[in-house]
C-alpha cells in the first residue's frame, strides 16, 4: 500500500506515485522542468528525476555513471534477487543477451504476427458492439497484449488473469511492498519452469524454444535463470505497457472527436497519429541507479542515488518539441523517446506499434462514434507504466 | 533544382527503432537484429527526396545523415 505522505513541494520532494501525479502528471513536470533540468527528492532512498529532453537523452546514454541494475524506483533497494536480461543488464552483458531477442521482434516478423492480433482486436469487439457502453480498458486495451504475447511465448492466451496479477504486483504494489514483489517474482518463475520443461521435451517455434535454443558466445546453452528471467520480462514488458499505450489513444479519441472524425475519415494517418500518442502519453518511465558521480545538464550527480528516467517527461518538453503540450495527429517530426534512447531501447516496440495500430484501426472502423461516459470516472495506473485502467465509454452516437 | 541527395545512417548510433524503414521503405532496409542501413549507397532517387528528410527528423537517436552533392 502506497503510505507515503502526500507531496506539498514537488520541486524538492516530488513522488511519482503521489495521486496528484497519477492523475495528472504533465502540470507537474512543466511546472520542475522551468525549475531545473534535474530534480531530486529523499524519498525512495534518494531520487533524481531529469526534466528535460537533452537530460533524459544524456543519462540513458551513458552507461558508465547510470546502471541499469535497478530498473524501478522503490522504497526499498534489496539486492537484485532475480535480474531480467537484458533489461537489467549493463554492457558487456547487455548487448549479446538483447541480441537474442532482437530476431523474432523485427517489423517482418510482427507482419506475420498481425493477422492474429487484428482476429483477436475483431474478438474482443464482438462481445460488446450491441451494448451501449463499455470498459475500455478492461474489455478491450487490456487483452490484445496479453493475449498477442502469450501467442508469442506459446502459453495459454487463457491464463491472462494470472499474469495480469502479477503486473499490478510487480509494478504497482511492489514499488512500497517488497514482499508481495518477491511473491509474485517466485510464482512467475514457478509457471515459466513448467512451460520450459515441457519445451525441453516437444520443441516448437515460440519465445520459449528460442530462448531454450539460444547460446552464449562460447556455444553454451543459456543458463535456467538467464532463459527464466528473460522469458518474465517479455511477459511484464509486453503487456500493461502496450495496454497503456492502447487505453490513452483510445481515451484521446473518446474526448476528442475531431481526432477521431479525422482518423475515421483518412485511416492512413493513424500510423502517425499513433506517434504522437506515444510521444504526448508515454506509458513507460525507466530507470537507473547512479554508480559513480557526474554531471547533467549541468547538475550535479551523485553515487548511491536512483535516477527516475521519465520518457514521458522528456517527450513533454518543449525546448524539443514544438507545442510540446498539444496532441497533433499529423505531426511530422516526432523524435519521442517513448520506448527509450541508447541501447535499452525496447526490444518490442514494433510489436507494441504493430498492436497499437491495428487495435485503433478494428475499433475504428466498427466503432467510428464513442465518447466519454460522463458519468464515470476514468482512472489511471501508478507508478512506472502509465495507463487508463477503468476507460468507461458510450458507444455510438451521444 | 537541389543537387542529389545521399542517406547514410550511422550503425554505431543506429538502436533499431525503424523508424526510418516505416517512412521511407525505399531507402532503407533492416538486417537481422533490425538495425538499419541505406539501400545501396544511399542514393536517394528523384521524388523521394521529403520520405528522405521525413526518415532524418523522425529518428531518435540522431543516426541519419544527408549528404547533398
Amino acid at each position: 500500500m502506497n503510505t507515503n505522505p502526500p507531496v506539498t513541494d514537488w520541486v524538492h520532494d516530488w513522488d511519482h506515485t503521489d495521486p496528484q501525479w497519477t492523475e495528472d502528471p504533465f502540470p507537474i513536470w512543466d511546472q520542475l522542468r522551468t525549475t531545473s533540468p534535474i530534480v531530486h527528492t529523499d524519498r525512495y532512498l534518494g531520487c533524481y528525476l531529469p526534466t528535460t529532453y537533452e537530460a533524459v537523452r544524456a543519462i540513458a546514454n551513458d552507461t558508465e555513471h547510470f546502471s541499469s541494475r535497478r530498473i524501478i524506483v522503490r522504497n526499498v533497494r534489496p539486492e537484485n534477487p532475480a535480474p531480467t536480461p537484458p533489461i537489467t543488464s549493463d554492457p558487456p552483458y547487455h548487448k549479446p543477451a538483447k541480441q537474442l531477442l532482437l530476431p523474432p521482434f523485427t517489423p517482418d516478423a510482427m507482419k506475420k504476427l498481425e493477422p492474429r492480433a487484428r482476429a483477436i482486436c475483431n474478438e474482443l469487439i464482438d462481445k460488446f458492439i450491441n451494448d451501449k457502453s463499455v470498459d475500455a480498458a478492461a474489455h478491450y486495451s487490456k487483452h490484445i497484449p496479453v493475449r498477442v504475447i502469450a501467442h508469442m511465448l506459446g502459453i495459454p492466451e487463457d491464463d491472462g488473469h494470472l499474469f495480469i496479477k502479477w503486473i499490478h504486483e510487480i509494478l504497482e504494489l511492489g514499488i512500497h511492498d517488497q514482499e508481495t514483489l518477491v511473491r509474485a517474482a517466485t510464482e512467475m518463475r514457478d509457471y515459466f519452469i513448467v512451460h520450459v520443461e515441457d519445451r525441453k521435451k516437444h520443441p516448437t517455434d515460440d519465445l520459449i524454444s528460442v530462448m531454450l535454443n539460444a547460446k552464449t558466445k562460447d556455444g553454451e546453452p543459456l543458463s535456467p535463470e538467464h532463459v527464466i528471467g528473460s522469458l518474465r520480462l517479455l511477459l511484464i514488458a509486453g503487456i500493461d505497457t502496450t495496454w497503456s499505450g492502447i487505453g490513452s489513444s483510445m481515451w484521446h479519441l473518446a474526448k476528442t472527436p475531431a481526432d477521431r472524425k479525422r482518423l475515421v475519415a483518412d485511416p492512413a494517418l493513424i500510423p502517425t497519429a499513433i506517434e504522437e500518442f506515444l510521444r504526448a502519453y508515454s506509458p513507460v518511465t525507466m530507470a537507473r541507479e547512479v554508480m559513480k558521480e557526474t554531471t547533467v545538464s549541468g547538475c550535479p550527480v551523485k553515487a548511491g542515488n536512483m535516477v527516475l528516467l521519465s520518457f514521458p517527461a522528456a517527450n513533454r518538453d518543449p525546448a524539443m518539441f514544438p507545442d510540446a503540450d498539444k496532441v497533433i495527429i499529423d505531426r511530422k517530426e516526432n523524435r519521442h523517446a517513448a520506448f527509450g534512447l541508447g541501447i535499452h531501447r525496447c526490444v518490442g516496440s514494433n510489436l507494441a506499434r504493430m498492436e497499437m495500430q491495428v487495435a485503433v484501426e478494428e475499433w475504428l472502423k466498427r466503432i467510428p462514434e464513442f465518447s466519454l461516459d460522463p458519468k464515470q470516472r476514468v482512472t489511471w495506473s501508478e507508478g512506472t507504466v502509465r495507463g487508463p485502467r477503468r476507460l468507461p465509454l458510450i458507444l455510438g452516437a451521444a | 533544382m537541389a543537387g542529389k541527395l545521399k542517406v547514410r545512417v550511422d550503425p554505431d548510433k543506429c538502436q533499431g527503432h525503424a523508424r526510418c524503414k516505416s517512412l521511407a521503405t525505399e531507402l532503407f532496409e533492416l538486417d537481422e537484429f533490425g538495425n538499419a542501413h541505406e539501400i545501396g549507397d544511399g542514393t536517394v532517387p528523384a521524388g523521394l527526396e521529403d520520405k528522405a528528410w521525413l526518415a532524418k527528423s523522425n529518428c531518435p537517436e540522431l543516426a541519419i545523415d544527408i549528404i547533398e552533392e
